[in-house]
């Protein structure tokens, strides 16, 4: 075991790296405004029983919760352009982590608006608020507040899988591991390097997010902070 | 007393048997060439699960690129033929152990089989080329410029595409065979670099989308493997493949197995 450890090996190919870790970011911010959109939509369709689209909905979650996330980007790169879809790789990566985290996030966030009682909205309409207004402050926020935490976690399981977007040639982080790997052959440095920097991109995102649920979704609640 | 004469002629016995199979291997290195020619036979490992150079057949007889070769040889040596089948793996100590004549497995040459084996002259191309459709005008590494090319990550022939390729080449690397493949199929990529053989069993299995051989851009070919020192069974070889070569019977082989002619390489 005299393996002599080369870490400049990796270094050497720094830019590829930064570019990688910068298309892994770049998805996961992507998929957390657009997927989040998406659940707020499905969350409320499924949570107020808008016929049809709630069907529509419940029917996209199960497919989409109940298959791999590989073998979705695989079908929308490998398949979709049997049906005339040609899109590139990194279209069909940033597409796959949209569908794939829409449907994640339109249960929780049903769950969330679930949660409120329909006497809070009873009141609000005794207020006279608006229809905007009841679902902004009435709805949403507090079902956001609710569902927060689980909303991140889902937001940084998604950015660690979408490592598997390397395998339709989107140069992602893991991508850039995959290629300095095949042409240093330092397995153990490359992996090595490449491990924390995922780590410390998750943890950069979890208190990203951490940090925007105080300022904004849970700001001028006082009730909810050691009241 | 008895019982001790015996055991002295089994000791004299021993070590004459041992004497004689110490002598043999060298008796055999000395001249391989002379004891194919007298036993009649000739002893040739090949794979059978290796298509298109060897493989069982619908008539369960093996069949390839291969075999042809090894019942050419038998036959320009006028010697019958006993076929050995190998794995890659094992190939090489089937030659060093003396178990087989020669090796025609699809055997690659690289420095460290050079140290325990001798190679012939090349037999059959194996090319790795750029592929693309047939009417893509694309003639060498300059017109892959501002083109998208498919490869598989860490092959060889992705190391010797990033050397050839200009800038501006857009060159997406997938994880295995399948995957390039795949990309080139569904049009994701515009042209792909991948083996003539696997190239050949693809166009054999799907008119999906056909693809053409533009230029090679690397060129590893196989070649018959002879026990080290065997020079004149390595020169017999090495006559019968010019022969072959010069009277077009291994272009035959090419055309029926790689689906292409003989390359001016081999």
């Amino acid at each position: 075991m005299a393996y002599q450890f080369d870490f400049l090996a990796v270094f050497d190919y720094g830019d590829m790296l930064l570019k990688g870790a910068a298309f892994t970011l770049a998805m996961t911010a992507v998929g957390a405004v657009v997927g989040t959109a998406i659940g707020i939509a499905g969350g409320m369709c499924r949570a107020w029983k808008l016929h049809p689209l709630d069907w529509l909905f419940g029917a996209y979650v199960e497919l989409i919760r109940n298959t791999p996330f590989l073998v979705q980007l695989l079908f929308i790169f490998f398949g979709l352009p049997s049906l005339g879809v040609q899109i590139s790789e990194w279209q069909a990566s940033f597409l796959a982590v949209v569908v794939n985290l829409g449907a994640y996030t339109t249960e929780i966030i049903r769950a969330g608006i679930q949660a409120t009682p329909r006497g809070q909205i009873e009141a609000a309409q005794s207020l006279a608020m608006g229809r905007l207004q009841i679902f902004f402050h009435v709805v949403l926020r507090p079902a956001l507040q609710k569902v927060w935490p689980a909303l991140s976690s889902q937001i940084v399981i998604v950015m660690l899988g979408s490592a598997v977007c390397s395998q339709i040639a989107a140069e992602d982080l893991t991508f850039a591991a995959n290629f300095i790997q095949s042409r240093n052959f330092r397995a153990f440095e490359t992996y090595l390097v490449v491990t924390a920097m995922y780590f410390a991109m998750a943890w950069m995102v979890r208190y990203a997010l951490n940090v925007f649920g105080r300022r904004v979704i849970v700001a001028r609640k006082p009730q909810t902070r050691g009241a | 007393m008895k019982t001790q004469r015996r055991s002295f002629l089994q000791h004299l016995g021993l070590a004459s048997a041992a004497a004689l199979m110490l002598s043999m291997p060298f008796a055999a290195q000395a001249d391989a060439l002379d004891k194919v020619q007298k036993a009649g036979v000739i002893k040739i490992a090949i794979p059978q699960d290796f298509p298109p150079f060897g493989s069982l057949g619908a008539d369960l007889k093996l069949q390839g690129y291969d075999i042809d070769m090894a019942n050419l040889i038998a036959e320009e040596m006028d010697v019958k033929l006993e076929l050995i089948p190998v794995t890659s793996t094992n190939r090489i100590p089937f030659l060093t152990t003396g178990k087989a004549d020669l090796v025609i497995s699809s055997l690659g040459k690289n420095p460290e089989r050079a140290k325990v084996i001798d190679f012939s002259a090349p037999y059959v191309p194996f090319v790795k080329s750029v592929y693309g459709p047939p009417d893509a005008a694309i003639a060498g590494p300059a017109d892959l410029a501002g083109k998208v090319v498919g490869v598989t990550r860490g092959s060889t022939e992705d190391l010797a595409l990033t050397d050839l390729a200009p800038k501006g080449t857009s060159i997406k690397r997938y994880e295995d065979n399948n995957a390039t493949i795949a990309s080139y199929l569904t049009g994701q990529v515009e042209l792909v670099t991948v083996g003539n053989i696997v190239a050949n069993a693809v166009n054999d299995k799907t008119g999906q989308r056909p693809m053409a051989a533009k230029f090679a851009v690397e060129d590893t070919p196989c070649y018959i493997g002879v026990a080290k020192g065997e020079t004149a069974l390595l020169d017999k070889v090495n006559a019968i493949i010019a022969k072959a070569r010069a009277d077009g019977r291994l272009n035959e082989f090419s055309l029926r197995w790689l689906k292409e002619p003989l390359p001016a390489s081999i």
